[in-house]
Parts: structure tokens; sequence; C-alpha cells
């Protein structure tokens, strides 16, 4: 299984739209904590190492 | 002048004068120096293969304080094969549930040997000078039935030379100084390792910025026997996090992480300690029940190690050679495998039957092994202890979802208990010819399943042997064979898989060294020829 990187979510604005109302009424603290237990949810889910080895090296190389 | 450094709980060789203090300097091929629980298992295998061995101390006994509390199942099969097992288990506290909470609540709980056919726990509860004195009881049976083995209590060794084939050792007594010379030394004096300090050699690793509050209370409380260990705990006092255990003779061992920034005199005043003892005793019962302060410490720790166990003659074994947090019990753990691997290599170089290159083995494969404990200590230790903001916000979330899923359970990290590495692709073993199951696969300790009405591991020996499971008639080798002509079912599924028969070939520290579908002499003898480190000639 290797990393998605094109568009894979149907209705991209409406998850958007889900993803932020999730953090709405939270301060920093809660969103942060909220966050993080999204990224272990979604990384149990996918649980293959390589894929989630793959998102990290992503996620690391798109900071500007 | 030999300076008391500590107390001793038990008094196990007291000082007693040798006529090689005022004779000739004597050569020993083996002087072990420091007779803690890696020193004194290195002496009692040695002693019982027939090898001369002195161990020197500068105590004459166990140091007072219950110290490590923690041995593996492991550690007792090395126990049990050097005959010092059962007294162990017999006044050990046997535990295999742990409870990990979060603040009030509890998180969830593990069973660790949650398997059938084992002779000895998972783990025992056990202080440290019981450990060590169970250790001199077997070390005095072996030596009333011949082991030529010897301990020398207050004997300090003040200086070290060394030379490409032997030691000159200064030693100082009650009665006065005297030098002895040795073949081979074994450094097991801890932590602090004079001896290594001595050489000059480095023992570089990682500080970690904690300290920790050992408290060791006696009462009678009727706590379950199970491990509890808190995360951010809920009473005034404790610090990040609190570990509650039981040991024998009603003692309890609680533990408070305090932080790095704090007075360590103030921290250890009684007064003070008893405060936070109060606080979490309450907590759980809803008053303070009565106890006594048995013995209290404050401890800092580094996770590091020697670059290489082996400097000429002198080799290191245990704290001596690597360091670990304590969170897992794989100090003294591990320590007592150094010994179980270097005891049977350093006697067959004694007798003349290996190469002294076999001991460089020993070196490479206990590094690994204590690189395998720095990994995972390390690793608790930053789950317990989060150094950034992200890191203790990763920690959290961890224990917010492992309270209501299955998931995150194995994420939560408060010490990964010991359990022997397996030496994979190390030189000596091999090969692998069964498709075999792969807890048994060659460098992997020997596990135990049951036998008859009793274990594979009382069938198992402290020599070289051959395990033939499920053939007819035994192989008629040069080696001892154990044969199982009908192995149960347990036996069957650790050591065959689907194979219908398989031979083991094993070390004498009953590690495996390779197996195979069926018999052939040549390929037992070049195996042999490996695991002793001739194949290459």
């Amino acid at each position: 299984m290797s990393l998605v990187l094109t568009p894979n979510i149907p209705d991209p604005d409406g998850f958007y739209d889900e993803l932020l109302a999730a953090h709405e009424g939270l301060d920093k603290a809660q969103s942060d904590a909220l966050n993080a237990r999204l990224i272990l949810l979604l990384a149990n889910h996918l649980g293959d190492r390589d894929t989630l080895r793959a998102a990290l090296d992503a996620a690391r190389r798109a900071a500007t | 002048m030999v300076a008391t450094r500590y107390e001793t709980a038990f008094k196990l060789y007291p000082y007693e004068k040798v006529a090689a203090q005022a004779g000739p300097v004597v050569r020993h091929p083996v002087v072990i120096i420091g007779g803690g629980p890696v020193g004194l298992a290195l002496a009692l295998d040695l002693g019982r293969k027939g090898t001369p061995a002195l161990v020197l101390d500068d105590h004459d006994g166990a140091g007072l304080g219950s110290k490590a509390i923690c041995f593996a199942k492991r550690t007792l099969d090395i126990a049990h094969r050097l005959g010092a097992g059962r007294p162990m288990v017999d006044k050990g506290v046997v535990w295999n549930v742990g409870r990990v909470f979060h603040g009030e609540g509890q998180v969830f709980e593990f069973d660790l040997l949650p398997e059938d056919g084992h002779r000895n726990p998972g783990f025992i509860n056990l202080q440290q000078p019981y450990f060590e004195r169970f250790l001199v009881d077997a070390i005095r049976e072996a030596q009333a039935a011949g082991a030529p083995t010897e301990i020398r209590g207050r004997n300090l060794v003040t200086d070290i030379e060394t030379f490409d084939d032997h030691a000159i050792l200064k030693i100082d007594t009650p009665d006065g100084p005297y030098t002895l010379e040795a073949d081979w030394v074994v450094a097991c004096d801890g932590a602090r390792s004079p001896t290594r300090d001595r050489m000059g050699l480095s023992f570089d690793g990682r500080v970690f910025e904690d300290n920790f509050l050992i408290a060791d209370v006696k009462m009678k409380a009727d706590f379950p026997t199970e491990r509890w260990f808190w995360f951010q705990p809920p009473f005034e006092g404790a610090g990040q996090s609190a570990l509650l255990h039981k040991q024998p003779d009603d003692i309890w061992r609680i533990d408070f992480q305090l932080g790095w920034d704090i007075d360590r005199d103030a921290e250890l005043d009684p007064d003070r300690i008893r405060a936070r003892v109060d606080a979490m005793l309450s907590s759980q019962t809803g008053k303070v029940p009565d106890y006594e302060l048995e013995w209290t410490s404050i401890y800092t720790f580094q996770c590091r190690r020697m670059k290489t166990f082996r400097h000429g003659p002198v080799l290191f074994a245990g704290d001596a050679a690597h360091q670990v947090s304590p969170f897992g019990a794989r100090g003294a753990n591990s320590g007592v495998q150094d010994a179980d691997n270097l005891g049977w290599k350093l006697d067959l170089v004694c007798k003349g039957k290996a190469d002294q290159s076999l001991l460089d083995s020993y070196a490479t494969e206990r590094a690994f092994g204590a690189d395998e404990n720095i990994l995972n200590s390390s690793r608790a230790t930053d789950f317990m202890t989060p150094k950034t903001e992200i890191s203790q916000i990763f920690r959290n979330a961890v224990l917010d979802l492992a309270g209501q899923h299955a998931f995150a359970r194995p994420l939560v990290n408060s010490g990964r208990l010991s359990v022997p590495c397996v030496y994979d692709d190390f030189p000596h073993f091999g090969p692998d010819a069964l498709n075999g199951p792969a807890r048994t696969r060659p460098g992997a300790a020997c596990t135990d399943a049951p036998v008859e009405n009793a274990f594979l591991l009382d069938h198992l020996s402290d020599g070289f042997m051959l395990l033939a499971l499920g053939f007819d008639t035994p192989p008629q080798d040069a080696l001892p064979v154990v044969h199982i002509a009908a192995p149960s079912p347990a036996l069957a599924e650790r050591y065959l898989g689907d194979a219908p028969r398989a031979l083991y070939l094993i070390r004498p520290d009953q590690h495996i060294i390779a197996r195979w579908p069926d018999y052939h002499a040549n390929a037992v003898t070049i195996a042999m020829q490996n695991a002793l480190g001739k194949a290459a000639r």
C-alpha cells in the first residue's frame, strides 16, 4: 500500500468543513489534543508502517 | 584500610585471612570483581563446570536495601539451570497482572503471561539481597560437592595492571595489602565500576534529567499482588508518575517521579516522604494504614554502555558494562544474562577447548543485548517523561484513547518488561533448516514447555546438547541427546510447528544454535564447530 497523494476524498469541501467543525469551541490546548487523538486514530486505521513513514516524510517535506 | 560504603542485609562471606596474603603471588584462572547478582551467578556457573573462580568483594555480604526487585522469567530459567531457582520462586512474590492509571481513572490492565506450560512465572518480585543470598547458598552447596569456587569478603581491589595474557591485581584487606594474578578478570563491580575507571575506559550515553524517589514501606495491606502504575497520579506530591509494587516480607515498593530541579536532602526527609506515602495510600484505602519506612533512596539514571565489553584479559559484565533506566527491569536481569553468556565460553577457554577469540562473541552478543535494553528503556522513559510540549500532547492522547479503545493500549509504555534478546544473524548460530516457529529460531533462548509431568527446562543440561523431538529412535551422536518421542501439544506448537519432527542443537546457555528436520551427523558437527568459532580456520 503506497501513500495516496492524489485526490481521494469525496466532497472535499464537506470534509474540510467537518474537520473545522470538530475543533469548534475548543481552545488551543484542546485542539492540539484533538489533533493528536485524530492522528493516532488514523494511523492505527492505516496500520501499514511503510505508508505511515511515507506520510510522516511527506508532512515534513511540505513545511514551508 | 577497607572502608564500609554501605550496611549489609546479610553477612554472606565474612572476611577470613588466607595464606596467599603472606606467601608468593598466586595466579588464578578467573578472578571476578564484585559479589553482586552478576558476579555470583558467573562464579556459580564456572564452579559447577569445574573451572576455578575467585570472587573479590569489598564488603562481606549483600548490601542493605531492596534495589533490584523484579526478576524476569529468563533470569529464573537461568537460576534453575544453576540450581538456585527454587528458593527464589518460593520466596518471591509472583505477579502477572498490571494496572495502568491516568489521574483518577484506570486506563487498562494487562496479564504478562497469558500462556500455560512454563515452570517459572513471568516475573517475581524479590529484594536483591535475597537473590544474592540464594546464589551464595547454591555456591556453598556446589563447593561442598567439590566446586573450585572461593569468595573473599572485604577484599578491595585497589589497582589493576593488564598484560596480553594476564592481569595483576593489588588488593587491600583488614590485614593489609597483597597481590594476585589472573588469567582472566571479570569486572562485575557495578555502574560506577572502579575497574572501568582505573583502566580509563569511557562509558557514554544519555543522561535523563529526572529524579525518582523510592520508598519501601512495610505494612499489612490487602492490595492485590499487581503492579500499579499511575501517569499523573491524583494524590498530592506524587510527581509525574508513581508505582506501587509488592515484595516479600510485607514490603511494598513505592516510586515517585519528582522531576529534575529538586532539593535532594529535603526530599529525603522522612516526614516529607511520609506525607507523600500517606497521600498515596489513603487515596486507595480512604485512610492511612500503619506502615514503617523500610528503605528510601533518590536516584537519577542514565542509559549508556561501554564501546566493547572485552579489553584483553578483562571482561566487563552487568551494570559495569551497561546501564539502563529501571523501567522494564532490564538492569539485574540483563546482567544475569551476561553471566549466562560468558560462563560457558570462559570455561571452555580456560580448559583449552576453545580459542580465546570465543570471548569476543561474548562482547558482541551482549553489546547487542545491551543496545536492545537501552532502546526499550529510553523509549519507556520518553513516554513517561515527555521532553517537549508536543510529546506530552501525544502521550496524553494515547492515554485518553487507551481507556476507550484497545488499539491505543500497546502504545502505552510504562516499561517494556525484560525478555531475552534473540541473536539473529550472529555468526555462531545457524543454520535454520526447519521451517519452524519463529520463537524457537536459532539465536533464541529455549522457551519452556510441558514434558510429561515436568517441563522442558528440567530435561536440558548446562552443556552442549541435542534436542530430538518426534523421532522414533534417538540419533546416536557424540553429544548428549534429549529425546522426546511424543511431544506435548504445547511443546509441538513451540518447537515443531507443522513439522513432524525436529532436531535442535543447543548451547550451554540454552540458546538455540541450529535446527533441522532430520539428523545428519555432519551437519551437527559443522554447526558445533561454528558455535565454537572454529569454522573459519
